[in-house]
């Protein structure tokens, strides 16, 4: 028998100039023993024959496979390795036969090899430990199941130039400093450090990303197996992602609303009347003489002007602004300005004549800042909002529009004495008072405040839709 | 209310981009970090960096630049209408937190896609500069794929795919008069324009790179997009033949096929029910046969129920079971063509065969070993030692091949 010391488990250099030595001799497989390091001290073996004439040939596509397939855990590998470059000399296209036995078993440890060195490409978690001259330092632990940490380096190298890292494995570790790549003796887990700050982010992304409607953790099982998991800072997380994943779902499910078909009713709140004021106004001239004459109004920041709401008493829809702006409180007139130039144009979009609408505000008078010689809006408070409420629904009394369009959230606020969110309530027919129904779409001033063209035009579609929405809930 | 930290911004960002189902970092150049000195590289063949529960690679951090958004179409979480709680990313916090989980290897890259805010070119806008700043600033090597946003000037989609290996424009639905009622504001024609428009862009690119090396590149791994499975009433026909048109006619990469599944504050106008996930599996089968087995979409929907792919079998199956006369096929003979047709045989199986036959007749042991198992394929095949005798004619054939009934791993644990 002869013998071969091959210096570690990942000389492969060592086996190529043993198999090439063997291979001039024509030394048969059977007679060949490869072993690592110093196991075979003590028995040195038959020596290598003298060269023949022969001169050995193997092919470039199988040492590939070859060098590969020798960097996994098999012991048996070395000699497989041999066996086959010695049948290669008889059979030069042994190695593009899939079916051959051997070549079969050398692929297959090559592909187990590649599949280690894959995983560890993709499962290496580094740690930062610490910064230097503007360089980050990294470190890993990591435990492949084949000896491919040195051939991995290489593409870490690749990936991280722009910082330090090592990666320290049971049998070896590599390093990178920006300059040279370093291979280095194995070490321990508790060898690097168990934290680091953005772990815990990394974990938030990982729960989040899960659906929990799509478990199927046996295809997670088959690209990342158990063993890898211990390395994994988010393998921890997987128990509980699974077992909450079907009651999540259900929730997901029951959650919302079942019968889907109308839009929850708002409770709205009671409006109280001021001191002194008794409703039941007989038109619409009697309730804006007793708001002028009301003398409790809010005067900060406001203008005296009252401008009135604008349509017939007995229109079928009602729309509901914020405040009279600049333009409106010197026309005395009700949506006139830039907002109210839009709003025509979305009426005239969704087919509402505007002459048989009511259109009126939340806030009866123009609030606003002095700057100079203009006159900046402001915005009321809920206290200018509330003062005003009671009358609004004077107004909606002596109207009894069968729809009310709230456009933006002060309308929403005096409408129903609630904060709410435009976006989440928008779009729906909510009943309201009575038999009327109740839409929320935002202010056409909000439009006017979008940057550009195209989301003005997206805007501007989707309160047309709005408004014919509206329209649609009129009794033909 | 209180400012969100970045890491309660990236719970819900993260959260509304679970739907989106394209994940892959694959198709684009080779770059590293070597010569740059920066961070990153893409092999072209992209790395699962892990795992999540339903069996989906995590390759790229996914993420929304932010879930406000000014659309309302109905099969998504972020639409204005819903309720969801809402977040938005500076655009150097998506940066950082790239570089931050590149750096520790937990991705191969970024997935960017949002919501619309403002404006579709004010969100584009904000797209492109987290690109560019990764790129340019941080000589950021990683894989970006951007979502984008037909709507937006297309200028802006031009400088997207000077920075991204990828670009993606959702598609969501198979007509146009679905995309109408469940995207009030998408347009069908639009989209598939903004398409075509990429394609050319990256074609015209691919060959200036041809004559010089210099030249710029231009989404170098192509373009995708997403169908939604479910939530409306298209069936597997529609779904397909659009899919097909993608391919042959804008020239898209992959479609990828998300089965609808239910949401957090859901529209009312979708269905609540569990996803239909064996669906989407099949339309993935489908879709392989398109691109990779030479079928065409009426071949495949030959056996199709009301419109609808078998759910029992499996769409290559289904088809053999439809045409048997052409059955039983030679492996020792048979060309490429013809291999890639047999059920239970792979584009991997059909390359093996093709080179072992060469050194000789195929026998059923060989092909076991070349090919792992011959359980599925047996009634369908010739080898040297075997023939499936008179098996395909055999009323039984096709309960034979369904496997009993099996819940489709929803639940499995
Ligand atoms: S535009 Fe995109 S993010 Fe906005 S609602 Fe539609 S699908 Fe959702």
């Amino acid at each position: 028998m002869i013998r071969i010391a091959l210096a570690s488990q990942t000389d492969i250099a060592g086996w190529r100039e043993a198999a090439r030595k063997l291979l001039l001799a024509g030394v048969i497989p059977a007679r060949v023993e490869f072993n690592i390091g110093t196991e075979t001290l003590f028995d040195e073996g038959d020596p290598i024959p003298p060269p023949g004439d022969r001169k050995p040939v193997i092919s470039k596509e199988l040492l590939g496979d070859i060098q590969t397939a020798l960097l996994h855990s098999d012991p048996e590998r070395f000699a497989l390795a041999y066996r086959i470059v010695f049948r290669a000399q008889t059979q030069p296209k042994i190695h593009q036969n899939p079916a051959d036995p051997d070549m079969y078993t050398l692929r297959a440890l090559a592909k187990s090899v590649r599949r280690d060195i894959h995983k560890m490409h993709a499962f290496v978690r580094f740690r930062k430990v610490g910064e230097e001259n503007g360089r980050e330092s990294f470190v890993s632990w990591f435990e492949p199941e084949h000896h491919i940490t040195e051939a991995v380096a290489k593409f870490f190298q690749n990936r991280f130039t722009g910082m330090n890292w090592l990666i320290v494995t049971p049998e070896a570790s590599i390093a990178w400093d920006g300059k040279k790549l370093e291979v280095g003796p194995g070490g321990q887990k508790s060898d690097v450090p168990q934290e680091d700050a953005v772990e815990s982010e990394w974990k938030t992304y990982y729960a989040s990303i899960f659906n929990p409607a799509r478990l199927k953790t046996k295809a997670m099982m088959a690209e990342m197996p158990a063993k890898y998991w211990k390395n994994l800072p988010e393998a921890a997380l997987i128990p509980g992602l699974t077992r909450e994943a079907e009651a999540r779902m259900n929730a997901m499910i029951d959650n919302a609303s079942p019968d889907g078909e109308n839009a929850p009713a708002i409770a709205v709140k009671e409006t109280q009347a001021p001191a002194h004021a008794s409703g039941g106004f007989d038109g619409l001239k009697p309730l804006y003489d007793a708001l002028r004459a009301a003398n409790d109004w809010p005067r900060e920041d406001f203008s005296d002007r009252l401008v009135p709401g604008e349509g017939p008493k007995d229109a079928r829809m009602m729309f509901v602004g914020e405040q009279p702006g600049d333009q409106e409180d010197q026309a005395g007139r009700p949506f006139v300005g830039p907002a109210g130039q839009l709003l025509d144009r979305a009426f005239a979009a969704a087919q509402i004549d505007r002459g048989e609408a009511y259109v009126t505000n939340a806030v009866k008078r123009f609030k606003f800042v002095q700057r100079g010689k203009r006159r900046i809006h402001s915005k009321p408070s809920n206290d200018d909002i509330e003062y005003y409420r009671w009358w609004l629904e004077q107004e909606r009394q002596v109207v009894e529009p069968q729809v009310i369009v709230a456009l933006g959230a002060t309308a929403v606020r005096a409408l129903t004495g609630k904060t709410l969110t435009i976006s989440r309530n928008r779009s729906q027919l909510i009943d309201y008072i009575g038999s009327s129904k109740l839409l929320i779409t935002v202010h056409p001033s909000y439009l006017l405040r979008l940057p550009d063209g195209a989301g003005q035009k997206v805007e501007f579609e989707k309160l047309v839709r709005d408004l014919s929405l509206a329209k649609s809930a009129l009794p033909a | 209310m209180a400012q969100l930290d970045r890491s309660q911004k990236l719970e819900i960002l993260a959260d509304a981009a679970k739907y989106d189902a394209s994940c892959a970092s694959s198709g684009s150049i080779k770059r590293g970090s070597s010569k740059t000195g920066g961070i990153g590289s893409t092999t072209g063949m992209g790395i699962c960096h892990s795992y999540a529960p339903d069996g989906r690679c995590i390759s790229l951090l996914k993420i929304l630049l932010t879930n406000y958004c000014m659309f309302d179409c109905h099969y998504c979480i972020n639409r204005s209408s819903s309720g969801v709680r809402r977040a938005a990313f500076t655009v150097d916090e998506v940066v950082d937190l790239t570089l931050d989980f590149y750096k520790r290897n937990y991705i191969e890259g970024l997935f960017l896609s949002s919501g619309i805010i403002r404006s579709p070119d004010y969100t584009m806008e904000l797209l492109v500069q987290v690109a560019k700043k990764l790129r340019i600033e941080h000589k950021f090597g990683g894989y970006i794929h951007l979502k984008t946003i037909p709507e937006a000037d297309p200028d802006l989609l031009a400088d997207a795919g000077l920075y991204a290996d990828r670009l993606s424009i959702n598609i969501e639905l198979p007509s146009d008069a679905a995309i109408e009622e469940f995207a009030p504001e998408k347009s069908g024609p639009l989209i598939r324009k903004t398409m075509a428009d990429l394609s050319g862009r990256i074609t015209e690119a691919k060959v200036e790179r041809r004559k010089s090396r210099k030249a710029p590149l231009f989404a170098p791994g192509g373009h995708s997009t997403q169908m939604i499975v479910g939530a409306d009433a298209s069936d597997d026909a529609a779904i397909l033949q659009t899919s097909s048109k993608l391919y042959t006619g804008v020239g898209l990469k992959r479609v990828y096929y998300s089965a609808f599944s239910p949401i957090p504050d859901a529209s009312k106008r979708l269905p609540l029910a569990a996803p239909p996930l064996m669906r989407e599996h099949r339309l993935y089968q489908a879709d392989w046969m398109l691109r990779f087995y030479g079928f065409s979409v009426s071949e495949i929907l030959g056996g199709a129920q009301g419109g609808h792919l078998d759910l029992e079998v499996d769409p290559k199956l289904a088809w053999a079971l439809m045409n048997r006369d052409q059955f039983p096929v030679d492996l020792n003979r048979a060309p490429r063509e013809m291999l890639l047709r047999v059920p239970g045989l792979g584009t991997k199986g059909v390359g093996a065969i093709l080179r072992a036959r060469r050194f000789g007749r195929l026998r059923l042991a060989d092909v076991e070993r070349l090919c792992r198992s011959t359980k599925k394929m047996r009634a369908w095949i010739i080898a040297a030692d075997w023939h499936p005798g008179r098996w395909l004619d055999g009323a039984n054939l096709r309960s034979k091949m369904v496997r009993p009934a099996r819940q489709m791993e929803l639940f499995a644990a």
